[in-house]
């Protein structure tokens, strides 16, 4: 449900302004993305940074120039590295935050009130202010230069965001199933295994995809702990790509970009139902406002 | 049992298939070992990944400390000090910061805002128009965006092309100090399809006969905007102002990309992270750059206490204050 658009009075002129603002807002938001394509497609010969959405000459050629990369590594080199990253950090994610969810969410136990207050603590707390102190401690463990400092805080749950997501998703879950569920005598694992995992899997699916987009875009821990260029990831590969000199051809440097976009934006057309409808975050964070009131 | 109640019956017991002769009081049964067991990961990550590091880098923060040489020198107060008293470039990154997000946060979920209130209670296309406002806010962190962004900014580029057109002077608006840190701010601007959805689905919550009663009452398109919508979407306001500041307040990718990894001319886009990560990274002074993350986490845990502080006048929860 939701609220009456036009109210009775404002006719045809409201509906033509509503439009006309919409359709303009979606060109200033769709033109940097048409532009870098444009600008992937573009010949040498073409001004580079022109305002132009149309190449005089279409030209795939930039791809091959800049697939070839920088200093003998190429940017399949920096894909694979992307995608052990991302699929470690999403299983990661997958997995420890929906047990901690479930836990939070579903059983009682001591303290249980006291450590969700953590997590709320931790979701506010800038990561930034732990970068330095946690740089020290994966380089005594000998992780720099290895993807572990960009997974093992992932396998331990580290992002509370997912953990407060799926808590607020099986709040929404009635209570009644537990209740069911536990006077049928079903320990907390069969709780968890035949009632509310199968009917997580909307806060799954949305944990699975922002942590891979949030990951694939990730480029600071990346700047930090793995420096060298064979080890780089798709943006950090692009970063040092454009650095040594990207700017001065900017047809192949564009090019990589829209590749490093690519999985994020395909994710996105795959998944874009579970990203922004129904059971969706933004759905799952408005929750809130209803649930605060009802503990 | 008779048959009409196998129904009701087997919704509950086909899902959980427990053994009949199952002890009733099982380890697992106990549900603060079971709890305790499913969190042990997050409180690993809470002690090794969280409070460790935090603690760590107070007691860093009296340092002098080298991480190639491995010199730790015990200094007291001294990096505050200096912090505060004699390093205008922290000063500076301060000011960047803090105009950064006081200008980001509030045009970012106004822009939210307003398009979410156009969107809201369209049927047509909907889903595609929503679609397309969220994308940005997915790619727009990223460096491939930060490049094209200064791109279309620079001297010669797209946007100054479409803005000669207006009559506007040519100029490389992401790199001159005076205009680089707006140039940041658009960015960041351009990503407000982020909260427009959380909006969004708040105002699809909200239930119809409030704003029906409003406007048989006599309520204006304005005035139930201002009495239903927005007190009725109080409480996802107050989360999403406190997410989008904690995460303006990190900013980092633009800005390292728009300055060549430095502050950019003037440190025009010298952002406190990214003082702190020249400070520690490159200029290896972790004492300093830990002494700066103290500070940080002071003042962000103070601003969100304020702002939570703040919402007992604006926010409102419906059935009464939790």
């Amino acid at each position: 449900m939701s609220l009456p658009v036009a109210t009775p009075g404002t006719g045809r002129l409201a509906r033509a302004a509503t439009v006309t603002v919409l359709v303009v807002v979606l060109l200033v938001l769709a033109y940097p993305l048409l532009w870098i394509l444009a600008s992937s497609l573009r010949s040498a010969g073409e001004t580079a940074t022109g305002m132009s959405l149309w190449p005089q000459e279409f030209t795939w050629s930039n791809y091959a120039a800049g697939w070839s990369g920088i200093n003998g590594v190429g940017f399949g080199r920096f894909f694979l590295n992307s995608t052990v990253v991302a699929v470690g950090a999403v299983t990661g994610n997958v997995v420890t935050c929906l047990l901690a969810a479930f836990a939070f969410a579903r059983l009682r136990f001591p303290l249980r009130r006291f450590w969700y207050a953590i997590v709320i603590g931790t979701l506010l707390l800038p990561q930034h202010v732990l970068m330095v102190p946690q740089y020290m401690i994966f380089r005594e463990l000998g992780w720099l230069n290895t993807p572990l400092p960009l997974i093992v805080p992932k396998l331990l749950a580290a992002d509370s965001f997912f953990i407060f997501l799926i808590v607020q998703f099986l709040r929404s879950l009635p209570e009644s199933y537990d209740e069911y569920a536990r006077a049928d005598g079903a320990s907390p694992w069969q709780l968890f295994r035949h009632v509310i995992l199968p009917l997580s899997r909307p806060a799954i699916t949305a944990t699975a995809i922002l942590t891979f987009i949030w990951t694939w875009n990730d480029f600071f821990p990346q700047l930090v702990y793995l420096p060298m260029v064979e080890d780089s990831t798709a943006p950090s590969g692009l970063h040092q790509y454009a650095v040594a000199g990207g700017l001065s051809a900017p047809g192949p440097m564009f090019a990589m970009a829209v590749l490093s976009l690519l999985p994020v934006l395909l994710f996105f057309v795959a998944f874009q139902r579970h990203l922004t409808s129904s059971a969706a975050p933004g759905r799952m964070a408005a929750n809130l406002s209803r649930q605060r009131a009802r503990r | 049992m008779p048959v009409t109640d196998q129904p009701a019956a087997r919704l509950w017991t086909k899902p959980v298939p427990v053994p009949h002769r199952r002890p009733r009081r099982s380890i697992l049964h106990r549900e603060s070992v079971a709890g305790y067991l499913l969190l042990t990961p997050w409180l690993t990550g809470l002690a090794a990944i969280t409070i460790l590091p935090v603690l760590y880098s107070l007691a860093l923060s009296f340092t002098d400390y080298n991480v190639i040489t491995g010199e730790l020198d015990w200094i007291g107060l001294a990096n505050y000090e200096r912090m505060f008293t004699a390093d205008p470039r922290y000063w500076r990154s301060v000011q960047v910061t803090v105009v950064f997000v006081a200008v980001s946060v509030p045009l970012k979920l106004g822009l939210a805002m307003a398009v979410a209130a156009l969107l809201n209670g369209r049927r047509r296309a909907a889903g595609t128009l929503r679609a397309m406002v969220y994308l940005p806010s997915l790619l727009g962190v990223s460096v491939a965006l930060a490049i094209t962004w200064r791109t279309m900014f620079d001297s010669g580029g797209a946007v100054n092309q479409v803005l000669g057109v207006f009559g506007v002077p040519d100029r490389s608006w992401a790199t001159e100090p005076d205009t680089a840190l707006a140039t940041l701010i658009l960015l960041a601007a351009w990503q407000f399809g982020g909260p427009m959805v959380i909006y969004l689905a708040a105002m699809g919550q909200i239930p119809t006969d409030y704003a029906e009663s409003a406007r048989l009452d006599g309520a204006g398109r304005w005035r139930i905007l201002r009495s239903v919508t927005l007190p009725a979407l109080s409480p996802v306001i107050l989360l999403t102002v406190v997410m989008e500041t904690i995460a303006a307040f990190q900013g980092f990718t633009a800005a390292f990309v728009f300055g060549d990894g430095g502050g950019g001319p003037g440190d025009a886009t010298l952002t406190y992270t990214l003082y702190l990560y020249l400070r520690g990274f490159a200029g290896l002074e972790m004492g300093y750059a830990s002494a700066m993350a103290w500070v940080f986490l002071v003042a962000v845990g103070a601003l969100t206490a304020l702002i939570f502080w703040t919402s007992r006048w604006w926010v409102h929860y419906p059935g009464g204050r939790p």
